[in-house]
């Protein structure tokens, strides 16, 4: 990976003119939440190429753990804020570009500095303006054993009632469907997003993260009784709660669960376990009602925090992770494994990434979502999260936590 | 001697004693010991869910070395001390300062600063934290290890000026006046009178803070946010964010975080356990 | 000869006070603001009186906290008999005791973020070794930390572990200095076991108890590490207590609702004013005594 990588930085430096020309001095400081060890190999060496690109900038870099990091970056924006951090786009980003934490870098997209970013840029406009830059997007899907399905003789399904019938066949094989770790949370707002995106299209999931809709609208309800089938057939695994999703993924390695909803950044944890492209597979979400397919691809960000001290380099490393090379390079299987943002970026060959590519550009005529946690307002975000995971526990409990969603969203909005 | 010494108790009694008391240790101390036995497990172990047998291997020297060459816990490490060990230096200096004021002199108000400390020295950390926060972030100390140190000397100062007080409250008063009598002045007799008389407390004190200082957890994430400040308390969760299902390496990792304290403790112990038990006794 | 105390005392109280006596009185002052923590408080923060306080009587989560910080405060308290017990049981001369003094009482000394890892790897649905011996003897196996009706619990057993550590050490110290000729003289009077306890012993370990005690109730009321490490106030926010939750409320992603925190910190320092004042009328109470 460090090969190809540096393999394109010069052919990046080549791009910009020139390495050393550039006037690039004084200090870059980067906080990153890349802490899982993939990406934390390639924070790593971005920050030390573009170190060696310019002579006369140190560039420091702090990694960060991934969930601490979604508690201090406040903290960090406002009180000793770096040059560049890593964060989430849409709606995840609207407190910090709302505080004035974020800088407006609308600049950079209107010069042309940003070529190939054209078809992102939606995802980081908030009132008409750019706050960052993506890095990374992917897919989020069924992973699953392959060769447990051929073992069962089971093919992806393609509807719900398809999926049921699948995952009798796996409990009566001694296994559990799904995979999930709840204690953060957020997994379990990818299955309600899937849940509701299907069962009532993405256009009313939209109008409820906008809070346009009562969470106890029977539609609400349809999409929670849908997910309580699964429930109730004992789909998931046991203790949930008391797992974080990389916690989870031995489950799927050892064959106890055949299939994990969950998004592309997955795969290279579950190859490093052993797991062979013969082994796993995956699928698109399967169809519940009449909708045309949403999907969700979150977007993961850079952004320059309006009191950085160093804004010309934080601009040029922007401009660098950014830049057709470096995003093929950072987003190939040996990388992240992830999808490019930039439109003059290669695909990866990689069953995954192809996959998940030609899903998102063929088969989301539904609209594309960033994830529950990004497109509900941060505090609802939080909430609905606690009462999805308590909804996956104690399912009996969904009349009281509905009305707590709903006296929240009367609150908040 | 109360209970009753089982010296004098019949040989059956004695017997079901001595074997009793290494059982209940196991006992008392079977999370650690199991955390312990993580360590040195290799990964394979637990993904094959052998938990308990036999490790397949012995790997504790592999386990170990990761923790210090693999990851950012030599780092946190350092901070650990770099915050500790000027902290435990302030708050007795302080302190020692303090006590031998509330201590030593008769004054109004003695008794109401007295108070002041003690009770400072119990209120939740919560009360504190926005104002401190705010503080330390303007005077641009956020994410520093000075910012933690500046609040942790002070905070500290309220146990240590109760401890030095009573200390020096309890040394010959004669002594003093005898050095007043002769005219020396007073931080003279502060400094060649009290405080070599004081060292005891000051061994006791600084291992106490120490320990307490080390092991602080909310002050470090609230006033510190990655590897540059951060002590080993909070560079902990980073370290098993890192090695994520790896409990050979998390394990490993929080016995490592936990070594410092764990030794100040067994070398100093007397120190310790006196600075603890003050006033324990009459 | 007046000069002095004051010059000594300066840089002490100057400390304290900057630090400690005047950030509480602020936090009353923004308890009574909505304001995010950005920019100055006078400037950007709203005034809003009573209301975050009105608010606290609503929120759901500040119940269930508040009712976790009462679990805690009984419960914890159980650390002074299990210390008293073991303290008792390990003080004896026979070979070797010292050595297990230290290793019962080390726990202590272990930060609360280790103990709460250990713990929770402890706990562990399928790797811990709780489990493992549960189902040895033929149970079912218990998701401790993952069940909100035990996940409280869970985190108090573990916290009890170095509090019943210390409180051990305490009466340890304390039973060395009970008066022999006393407990002799109990002897002759045939008191025995639990009587020669209750009426010679723990009256001579009155000071023992109250520090126990003291350290006990702030230990509990100040829990929020092994919280944190443990279940991070899950599942579906049935562990907070309200040192979690203020932090949660002013600290975290979704937070940054410093008045709303101060709120919540004011309410849990007035609990532990009561404490506080019961403890300092206690020790002055003490020191006159000794005084005369």
């Amino acid at each position: 990976m460090s090969k190809i990588l540096t393999a394109s930085v010069v052919t990046a430096a080549m791009v910009a003119g020139g390495a050393s020309a550039d006037g690039l001095s004084g200090t870059l400081r980067i906080i990153s939440d890349m802490s899982n060890p993939t990406p934390r190999a390639v924070i790593t060496q971005l920050a030390e190429d573009f170190d060696a690109m310019h002579p006369d900038l140190t560039v420091e870099l702090e990694v960060i753990d991934r969930e601490g990091w979604k508690s201090q970056i406040r903290n960090a924006l406002s009180a000793n804020p770096p040059d560049v951090v890593n964060w989430y786009a849409a709606n995840r980003m609207a407190p910090y570009v709302n505080a004035g934490l974020f800088m407006d870098i609308s600049d950079m997209y209107a010069n042309g500095d940003l070529p190939g970013l054209d078809a992102v840029k939606g995802a980081l406009t908030i009132d008409g303006k750019q706050w960052g830059v993506p890095y990374s997007y992917y897919q989020w899907g069924i992973y699953y054993r392959e060769d447990i399905f051929n073992e069962l003789g089971l093919s992806e399904p393609a509807t719900f009632d398809e999926e049921i019938a699948n995952c009798e066949k796996i409990i009566a094989s001694g296994r559990k469907c799904y995979s999930i770790g709840s204690k953060f949370l957020w997994t379990a707002g990818g299955w309600f997003d899937y849940l509701n995106m299907r069962t009532n299209g993405f256009d009313f999931h939209m109008q409820l993260a906008r809070g346009e809709v009562p969470w106890t609208d029977d539609r609400v309800r349809a999409t929670f009784a849908n997910w309580r089938k699964l429930i109730d057939m004992g789909a998931y695994i046991d203790d949930h709660q008391s797992y974080n999703w990389q916690d989870a993924l031995p489950f799927v390695v050892n064959g106890e669960a055949t299939a994990y909803l969950i998004g592309n950044f997955a795969v290279p944890h579950l190859r490093s376990a052993g797991m062979t492209d013969a082994q796993l597979d995956f699928y698109q979400f399967p169809q519940i009602g009449d909708y045309p397919m949403g999907e969700d691809a979150p977007t993961d960000t850079f952004h320059i925090p309006s009191g950085a001290e160093n804004v010309e380099a934080a601009k040029a490393f922007l401009q660098f992770v950014t830049s057709a090379e470096v995003q093929t390079a950072i987003n190939g299987p040996e990388g992240l494994g992830q999808l490019p943002i930039n439109a003059n970026s290669q695909v990866a060959q990689d069953e995954f990434i192809v996959q998940g590519f030609d899903m998102l550009s063929n088969n989301a005529t539904g609209g594309i979502a960033q994830f529950f946690d990004r497109d509900f307002p941060a505090e609802m975000a939080a909430l609905g999260m606690e009462g999805l995971q308590e909804f996956m526990v104690f399912p009996d409990n969904l009349e009281d936590i509905l009305n707590r969603l709903e006296s929240s969203r009367q609150r908040i909005y | 001697m109360f209970p009753i010494p089982i010296e004098r108790r019949s040989r059956a009694v004695q017997i079901t004693y001595q074997s009793l008391i290494p059982l209940a240790l196991i006992m008392w101390l079977l999370p650690l010991i199991a955390v312990a036995l993580f360590s040195i497990r290799p990964l394979a172990d637990f993904t094959s869910g052998n938990y308990w047998g036999v490790p397949s291997s012995f790997e504790l020297f592999t386990n170990y070395s990761r923790v210090f060459f693999d990851s950012d816990m030599p780092r946190y490490m350092l901070n650990s001390v770099l915050i500790t060990v000027p902290t435990v230096i302030g708050a007795v200096a302080l302190s020692c300062m303090t006590g031998f004021a509330l201590g030593i002199y008769r004054f109004r108000g003695n008794l109401l600063i007295f108070l002041m400390f003690i009770a400072g020295n119990f209120v939740p950390f919560q009360i504190l934290m926005v104002p401190v926060r705010d503080l330390t972030v303007s005077a641009g100390l956020y994410d520093t290890k000075l910012g933690l140190v500046l609040f942790h000397i002070a905070f500290q100062t309220g146990f240590c000026t109760l401890f030095m007080r009573n200390f020096i409250r309890a040394l010959p008063y004669a002594l003093i006046e005898a050095a007043r009598v002769e005219g020396v002045a007073e931080w003279r007799i502060f400094w060649f009178v009290v405080l070599p008389l004081m060292k005891p407390a000051i061994a006791a004190l600084a291992v106490l803070i120490f320990t307490f200082i080390w092991n602080d957890y909310f002050w470090a994430i609230v006033l510190t946010q990655g590897p540059n400040a951060q002590p080993v308390t909070a560079g902990i969760t980073a370290f098993n964010s890192q090695f994520i299902a790896q409990y050979h390496l998390m394990s490993a990792g929080s016995i490592v975080a936990a070594i410092p304290p764990v030794a100040m403790f067994f070398l100093m112990q007397r120190h310790f356990i006196a600075g603890l038990t003050l006033g324990a006794v009459k | 000869m007046t000069v002095s105390p004051a010059l000594f005392l300066l840089p002490g109280v100057l400390f304290f006070a900057v630090y400690v006596i005047i950030p509480i009185i602020q936090s009353f002052y923004i308890s009574a603001f909505e304001w995010n923590g950005l920019g100055e408080l006078s400037e950007q923060g709203e005034y809003v009186g009573l209301r975050n306080y009105q608010e606290l009587f609503t929120d759901r989560a500040f119940e269930v906290s508040l009712w976790n910080n009462v679990k805690w405060l009984v419960l914890y308290l159980l650390a002074i008999p299990a210390g008293l017990f073991i303290a008792l049981f390990l003080n004896q001369t026979v070979a070797g005791i010292r050595i297990y003094k230290s290793l019962f009482f080390f726990p202590f000394v272990l930060s609360q973020v280790v103990v709460g890892l250990v713990f929770s790897w402890f706990y562990l649905p399928r790797e811990g070794l709780l489990n493992a011996i549960i189902s040895f003897f033929g149970f079912e196996p218990v998701n401790i930390l993952g069940d909100p009706t035990l996940a409280t619990y869970g985190i108090i057993a573990a916290g009890l572990w170095p509090q019943t550590a210390y409180c051990m050490i305490l009466y340890l110290t304390g039973l060395n200095a009970v008066d022999p000729e006393q407990v002799e003289a109990g002897r002759l009077d045939r008191a025995k076991g639990w009587r020669m306890l209750w009426y010679v012993i723990l009256p001579q370990l009155r000071p023992a108890t109250f520090i126990a005690f003291v350290v006990t109730i702030i230990g509990a009321l100040r829990s929020f590490d092994m919280i944190s490490v443990m279940t991070n106030g899950g599942p579906f926010g049935s562990t907070r207590v309200l040192s979690f939750y203020m932090f949660e409320k002013a600290l975290s992603e979704y937070g940054f609702r410093m008045g709303y925190g101060s709120a919540i910190a004011v309410v849990l320092f007035l609990i532990m004013l009561v404490f506080i004042l019961y403890f300092l009328w206690t020790m002055v109470q003490d020191e006159r005594a000794s005084r005369n």
